[in-house]
Protein backbone atom coordinates (compact mmCIF):
# COMPACT_ATOMS: atom_id res chain seq x y z
CA UNK A 1 0.00 0.00 0.00
CA UNK A 2 1.54 3.35 -0.95
CA UNK A 3 1.91 5.85 1.48
CA UNK A 4 -1.07 7.93 0.44
CA UNK A 5 -3.22 4.96 0.96
CA UNK A 6 -2.42 4.88 4.60
CA UNK A 7 -2.69 7.93 4.67
CA UNK A 8 -6.34 8.08 3.91
CA UNK A 9 -7.34 4.62 5.59
CA UNK A 10 -6.05 5.78 9.25
CA UNK A 11 -8.41 9.36 8.22
CA UNK A 12 -11.24 6.87 7.49
CA UNK A 13 -11.03 4.77 10.29
CA UNK A 14 -10.72 7.87 12.93
CA UNK A 15 -13.94 9.05 11.36
CA UNK A 16 -15.41 5.65 11.66
CA UNK A 17 -14.48 5.05 15.37
CA UNK A 18 -18.39 5.96 16.70
CA UNK A 19 -20.07 4.06 13.97
CA UNK A 20 -17.71 1.60 15.35
CA UNK A 21 -18.98 1.18 18.71
CA UNK A 22 -22.68 1.69 17.77
CA UNK A 23 -23.02 -1.12 14.92
CA UNK A 24 -20.81 -3.71 16.86
CA UNK A 25 -23.16 -3.67 19.46
CA UNK A 26 -26.14 -2.88 17.39
CA UNK A 27 -25.20 -5.59 15.25
CA UNK A 28 -24.18 -8.30 17.51
CA UNK A 29 -27.97 -7.87 19.55
CA UNK A 30 -29.63 -8.26 15.75
CA UNK A 31 -26.97 -11.65 15.24
CA UNK A 32 -27.99 -13.13 18.71
CA UNK A 33 -32.18 -12.29 17.87
CA UNK A 34 -31.60 -14.22 14.63
CA UNK A 35 -29.71 -17.36 16.77
CA UNK A 36 -32.50 -17.22 18.94
CA UNK A 37 -34.98 -17.51 16.43
CA UNK A 38 -33.34 -20.48 15.10
CA UNK A 39 -30.51 -19.01 12.41
CA UNK A 40 -27.12 -19.10 12.92
CA UNK A 41 -24.03 -16.82 11.98
CA UNK A 42 -24.13 -18.08 7.55
CA UNK A 43 -28.16 -16.43 7.95
CA UNK A 44 -26.65 -13.09 10.26
CA UNK A 45 -23.57 -12.65 8.07
CA UNK A 46 -26.17 -13.40 4.70
CA UNK A 47 -28.68 -10.51 5.83
CA UNK A 48 -26.35 -8.07 6.99
CA UNK A 49 -24.56 -8.12 3.46
CA UNK A 50 -27.60 -7.99 1.61
CA UNK A 51 -29.66 -5.77 3.54
CA UNK A 52 -27.75 -3.89 5.59
CA UNK A 53 -30.69 -1.69 6.96
CA UNK A 54 -30.36 -1.57 10.71
CA UNK A 55 -33.81 -1.46 11.78
CA UNK A 56 -35.57 -3.17 9.02
CA UNK A 57 -33.55 -6.38 9.88
CA UNK A 58 -34.32 -5.94 13.45
CA UNK A 59 -38.58 -6.69 11.93
CA UNK A 60 -36.80 -9.16 9.98
CA UNK A 61 -35.98 -11.52 12.28
CA UNK A 62 -39.71 -11.89 13.35
CA UNK A 63 -40.86 -12.00 9.90
CA UNK A 64 -38.52 -14.77 9.45
CA UNK A 65 -39.54 -16.57 12.29
CA UNK A 66 -43.37 -16.26 11.87
CA UNK A 67 -42.21 -17.17 7.69
CA UNK A 68 -44.50 -13.72 6.83
CA UNK A 69 -45.73 -13.37 3.18
CA UNK A 70 -43.26 -11.46 0.92
CA UNK A 71 -45.78 -8.40 0.09
CA UNK A 72 -45.65 -7.78 3.28
CA UNK A 73 -41.74 -7.97 3.56
CA UNK A 74 -41.74 -5.66 0.47
CA UNK A 75 -43.78 -2.87 1.50
CA UNK A 76 -42.38 -2.39 4.69
CA UNK A 77 -38.76 -2.88 3.61
CA UNK A 78 -40.25 0.58 1.21
CA UNK A 79 -41.86 2.09 3.93
CA UNK A 80 -39.26 1.75 6.90
CA UNK A 81 -36.75 2.71 4.15
CA UNK A 82 -38.28 5.77 2.47
CA UNK A 83 -36.10 8.24 3.94
CA UNK A 84 -32.99 6.84 2.27
CA UNK A 85 -34.55 8.62 -0.86
CA UNK A 86 -33.62 11.92 1.15
CA UNK A 87 -29.83 10.77 2.13
CA UNK A 88 -29.41 10.06 -1.75
CA UNK A 89 -30.56 13.36 -2.45
CA UNK A 90 -27.77 15.00 -0.79
CA UNK A 91 -25.23 13.25 -2.52
CA UNK A 92 -26.37 12.69 -6.10
CA UNK A 93 -23.90 15.32 -8.04
CA UNK A 94 -20.73 13.82 -5.45
CA UNK A 95 -20.88 9.98 -5.87
CA UNK A 96 -20.75 10.52 -9.47
CA UNK A 97 -16.95 11.49 -8.68
CA UNK A 98 -16.22 8.33 -6.37
CA UNK A 99 -15.56 6.52 -10.14
CA UNK A 100 -15.93 2.51 -9.75
CA UNK A 101 -17.10 2.84 -6.29
CA UNK A 102 -20.37 4.75 -7.37
CA UNK A 103 -22.62 1.51 -7.62
CA UNK A 104 -21.40 0.33 -4.09
CA UNK A 105 -21.45 4.44 -2.54
CA UNK A 106 -24.89 4.18 -3.67
CA UNK A 107 -25.84 0.46 -1.79
CA UNK A 108 -24.21 1.30 1.47
CA UNK A 109 -25.68 4.90 1.83
CA UNK A 110 -27.36 3.83 5.83
CA UNK A 111 -27.96 6.41 8.48
CA UNK A 112 -24.90 6.64 9.90
CA UNK A 113 -22.65 6.39 7.08
CA UNK A 114 -24.76 9.70 5.87
CA UNK A 115 -24.19 11.44 8.96
CA UNK A 116 -20.48 10.66 9.03
CA UNK A 117 -20.19 11.60 5.13
CA UNK A 118 -21.92 14.58 5.54
CA UNK A 119 -19.95 15.79 8.46
CA UNK A 120 -16.53 15.16 6.00
CA UNK A 121 -14.22 17.38 6.02
CA UNK A 122 -11.20 15.93 4.10
CA UNK A 123 -7.29 17.87 4.71
CA UNK A 124 -5.84 18.47 1.79
CA UNK A 125 -3.50 15.55 0.42
CA UNK A 126 -5.71 12.81 1.05
CA UNK A 127 -7.82 11.71 -1.66
CA UNK A 128 -11.78 12.70 -0.98
CA UNK A 129 -12.82 9.94 -2.92
CA UNK A 130 -11.17 7.41 -1.37
CA UNK A 131 -12.00 7.99 1.90
CA UNK A 132 -16.04 8.17 1.33
CA UNK A 133 -15.24 4.63 -0.14
CA UNK A 134 -13.77 3.41 2.97
CA UNK A 135 -15.68 5.17 5.53
CA UNK A 136 -18.80 3.36 3.65
CA UNK A 137 -16.57 0.32 3.61
CA UNK A 138 -15.84 0.15 7.19
CA UNK A 139 -19.14 0.60 8.01
CA UNK A 140 -20.65 -2.33 6.49
CA UNK A 141 -18.07 -4.17 7.74
CA UNK A 142 -18.45 -3.30 11.37
CA UNK A 143 -22.18 -4.34 10.62
CA UNK A 144 -21.55 -7.56 9.58
CA UNK A 145 -18.73 -8.61 11.79
CA UNK A 146 -21.10 -7.38 15.06
CA UNK A 147 -24.09 -9.87 13.50
CA UNK A 148 -22.08 -12.62 13.09
CA UNK A 149 -20.16 -11.97 16.58
CA UNK A 150 -23.56 -11.70 17.94
CA UNK A 151 -24.68 -14.99 16.50
CA UNK A 152 -21.84 -16.97 17.36
CA UNK A 153 -21.77 -15.56 21.52
CA UNK A 154 -25.77 -16.61 21.40
CA UNK A 155 -24.53 -20.06 19.69
CA UNK A 156 -21.30 -20.65 22.08
CA UNK A 157 -22.30 -19.05 25.68
CA UNK A 158 -25.66 -20.86 26.25
CA UNK A 159 -26.70 -17.69 28.59
CA UNK A 160 -30.63 -16.98 28.96
CA UNK A 161 -30.93 -14.21 26.52
CA UNK A 162 -34.91 -13.61 26.97
CA UNK A 163 -35.70 -10.45 26.54
CA UNK A 164 -32.74 -9.38 24.68
CA UNK A 165 -35.32 -8.02 22.05
CA UNK A 166 -35.92 -5.24 23.87
CA UNK A 167 -33.05 -4.19 22.24
CA UNK A 168 -35.13 -3.01 19.01
CA UNK A 169 -37.92 -1.44 20.95
CA UNK A 170 -35.60 0.74 22.63
CA UNK A 171 -33.64 1.85 19.25
CA UNK A 172 -37.32 2.07 18.18
CA UNK A 173 -38.26 4.60 20.88
CA UNK A 174 -34.52 6.17 20.82
CA UNK A 175 -35.43 6.76 17.02
CA UNK A 176 -38.66 7.89 17.83
CA UNK A 177 -37.68 10.52 20.22
CA UNK A 178 -34.67 12.19 18.21
CA UNK A 179 -37.60 12.37 15.35
CA UNK A 180 -39.99 14.50 17.71
CA UNK A 181 -37.43 16.57 18.89
CA UNK A 182 -36.21 17.15 15.13
CA UNK A 183 -39.70 17.79 13.75
CA UNK A 184 -41.90 20.91 14.75
CA UNK A 185 -44.94 18.79 13.51
CA UNK A 186 -46.10 15.67 15.53
CA UNK A 187 -49.09 14.20 13.54
CA UNK A 188 -47.35 12.10 11.76
CA UNK A 189 -45.75 10.38 14.42
CA UNK A 190 -49.70 10.19 16.34
CA UNK A 191 -51.35 9.21 13.13
CA UNK A 192 -48.83 6.00 12.96
CA UNK A 193 -48.93 5.34 16.70
CA UNK A 194 -53.08 5.55 16.29
CA UNK A 195 -52.70 3.63 13.25
CA UNK A 196 -50.84 1.09 14.77
CA UNK A 197 -53.44 0.80 18.21
CA UNK A 198 -56.33 1.08 15.82
CA UNK A 199 -55.76 -1.86 13.69
CA UNK A 200 -54.24 -4.17 16.59
CA UNK A 201 -57.32 -3.87 18.23
CA UNK A 202 -59.17 -4.56 15.18
CA UNK A 203 -56.86 -7.76 13.43
CA UNK A 204 -55.10 -8.59 15.98
CA UNK A 205 -51.36 -9.11 16.36
CA UNK A 206 -50.42 -11.25 13.77
CA UNK A 207 -52.18 -9.52 10.65
CA UNK A 208 -52.39 -5.56 11.33
CA UNK A 209 -48.92 -4.33 10.45
CA UNK A 210 -49.55 -4.26 6.42
CA UNK A 211 -53.28 -2.61 6.65
CA UNK A 212 -52.13 -0.09 9.56
CA UNK A 213 -48.77 1.13 7.45
CA UNK A 214 -51.57 1.38 4.50
CA UNK A 215 -53.63 3.20 6.31
CA UNK A 216 -50.85 5.56 7.62
CA UNK A 217 -49.72 6.48 4.01
CA UNK A 218 -53.32 6.95 2.82
CA UNK A 219 -54.02 9.27 5.67
CA UNK A 220 -50.96 10.76 5.45
CA UNK A 221 -51.68 11.71 1.93
CA UNK A 222 -54.87 12.72 2.53
CA UNK A 223 -54.24 15.46 4.97
CA UNK A 224 -51.04 16.86 2.69
CA UNK A 225 -52.89 20.31 2.49
CA UNK A 226 -53.22 20.51 7.09
CA UNK A 227 -49.94 18.88 7.50
CA UNK A 228 -47.14 21.70 7.88
CA UNK A 229 -43.86 20.45 7.64
CA UNK A 230 -40.44 21.62 7.26
CA UNK A 231 -38.53 21.13 4.13
CA UNK A 232 -35.51 19.09 4.17
CA UNK A 233 -32.24 20.87 2.82
CA UNK B 1 -42.74 -23.98 0.22
CA UNK B 2 -39.41 -25.07 1.90
CA UNK B 3 -39.02 -23.00 5.01
CA UNK B 4 -35.06 -22.31 3.95
CA UNK B 5 -36.49 -21.20 1.21
CA UNK B 6 -38.83 -18.81 2.11
CA UNK B 7 -36.50 -17.28 4.50
CA UNK B 8 -34.21 -16.66 1.56
CA UNK B 9 -36.43 -14.97 -0.08
CA UNK B 10 -37.91 -12.87 2.60
CA UNK B 11 -34.01 -11.97 2.99
CA UNK B 12 -33.76 -11.41 -0.64
CA UNK B 13 -36.78 -9.28 -1.13
CA UNK B 14 -35.82 -6.77 1.81
CA UNK B 15 -32.76 -6.48 0.20
CA UNK B 16 -34.41 -5.50 -3.18
CA UNK B 17 -36.31 -3.85 -1.57
CA UNK B 18 -33.62 -1.70 0.40
CA UNK B 19 -31.12 -1.24 -2.96
CA UNK B 20 -34.55 0.39 -4.37
CA UNK B 21 -35.11 2.90 -1.89
CA UNK B 22 -31.44 4.08 -2.07
CA UNK B 23 -31.32 3.55 -6.04
CA UNK B 24 -34.25 5.57 -6.41
CA UNK B 25 -33.08 9.67 -5.94
CA UNK B 26 -30.07 8.93 -8.01
CA UNK B 27 -32.16 7.21 -11.12
CA UNK B 28 -35.39 9.53 -10.33
CA UNK B 29 -33.40 12.78 -9.76
CA UNK B 30 -29.74 12.40 -11.17
CA UNK B 31 -30.51 14.44 -14.26
CA UNK B 32 -33.22 16.93 -13.21
CA UNK B 33 -32.96 18.69 -10.26
CA UNK B 34 -36.96 19.18 -9.34
CA UNK B 35 -37.95 16.32 -6.59
CA UNK B 36 -42.12 16.06 -6.98
CA UNK B 37 -43.93 17.54 -3.84
CA UNK B 38 -45.60 14.74 -2.74
CA UNK B 39 -42.43 12.26 -2.69
CA UNK B 40 -40.79 15.50 -0.63
CA UNK B 41 -43.84 15.56 1.81
CA UNK B 42 -44.15 11.64 2.23
CA UNK B 43 -40.07 10.75 2.78
CA UNK B 44 -40.19 13.71 5.12
CA UNK B 45 -43.01 12.67 7.47
CA UNK B 46 -43.28 9.15 6.85
CA UNK B 47 -40.32 8.12 9.39
CA UNK B 48 -42.06 9.26 12.10
CA UNK B 49 -45.32 7.60 11.50
CA UNK B 50 -43.38 4.29 10.41
CA UNK B 51 -41.23 4.09 13.97
CA UNK B 52 -44.62 5.28 16.02
CA UNK B 53 -46.28 2.23 13.99
CA UNK B 54 -43.33 0.16 14.55
CA UNK B 55 -42.98 0.31 18.48
CA UNK B 56 -46.71 -0.64 18.84
CA UNK B 57 -45.50 -3.53 16.70
CA UNK B 58 -43.13 -4.40 19.02
CA UNK B 59 -45.71 -4.22 21.45
CA UNK B 60 -48.12 -6.10 19.71
CA UNK B 61 -47.83 -9.67 21.67
CA UNK B 62 -47.86 -7.99 25.53
CA UNK B 63 -50.33 -5.49 25.66
CA UNK B 64 -53.19 -6.66 26.73
CA UNK B 65 -56.08 -5.34 29.48
CA UNK B 66 -55.35 -9.14 31.65
CA UNK B 67 -52.19 -8.19 34.19
CA UNK B 68 -49.57 -8.23 33.63
CA UNK B 69 -50.43 -6.41 30.43
CA UNK B 70 -46.89 -4.95 29.27
CA UNK B 71 -45.98 -3.22 32.36
CA UNK B 72 -43.04 -4.38 31.98
CA UNK B 73 -42.59 -2.95 28.71
CA UNK B 74 -43.95 0.70 29.95
CA UNK B 75 -41.81 0.89 32.30
CA UNK B 76 -38.57 -0.27 30.65
CA UNK B 77 -39.58 2.50 27.18
CA UNK B 78 -40.00 4.78 30.16
CA UNK B 79 -36.61 4.19 31.39
CA UNK B 80 -35.33 4.74 27.86
CA UNK B 81 -36.95 7.94 27.92
CA UNK B 82 -35.45 9.38 30.58
CA UNK B 83 -31.86 8.01 30.41
CA UNK B 84 -32.53 9.49 26.71
CA UNK B 85 -34.01 13.09 27.85
CA UNK B 86 -30.93 12.67 30.26
CA UNK B 87 -27.54 11.86 28.35
CA UNK B 88 -29.10 11.48 24.44
CA UNK B 89 -26.24 8.50 24.23
CA UNK B 90 -28.37 6.05 22.02
CA UNK B 91 -26.09 2.93 23.22
CA UNK B 92 -26.39 4.17 26.79
CA UNK B 93 -30.79 4.36 26.26
CA UNK B 94 -30.91 1.34 24.72
CA UNK B 95 -28.95 -0.91 26.70
CA UNK B 96 -30.13 1.06 29.80
CA UNK B 97 -34.26 -0.32 28.55
CA UNK B 98 -33.02 -3.77 27.36
CA UNK B 99 -30.97 -5.14 30.89
CA UNK B 100 -33.93 -3.33 32.56
CA UNK B 101 -36.30 -5.76 31.02
CA UNK B 102 -34.61 -8.42 31.76
CA UNK B 103 -34.40 -7.72 34.97
CA UNK B 104 -38.17 -6.66 35.37
CA UNK B 105 -39.34 -10.02 33.58
CA UNK B 106 -36.67 -12.17 35.58
CA UNK B 107 -37.87 -10.68 39.40
CA UNK B 108 -40.81 -8.42 39.25
CA UNK B 109 -43.60 -9.37 36.31
CA UNK B 110 -42.47 -13.36 36.63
Amino acid sequence: MSRESIKAFKYAFIQSVPVLFGYVFLGAAFGILLQKAGYNYIWAMFASLTVYAGSLQFVLVSFLSLGTALTTVALMSLFINSRHIFYGLSFIERFKETGKAYPYMVFSLTDETYSVLCSLKVPDGINKNTVMFLIALLNHVYWVAGSVLGALIGQMIPFDATGIDFSMTSLFVVIFLEQWKSSRNHTPALIGFASGIFFLVIFGPDNFLLPSLVATVVLLTVCRPFIKFREEK
Amino acid sequence: MNAALHSVLIILTASVCTILTRVAPFALFGRKKEVPGIIKYLGTILPSAIIATLIVYCLRNSISLKPPGGFAEVLSIMVVVILHKWKRNTLLSIAGGTIVYMILIRFVFV
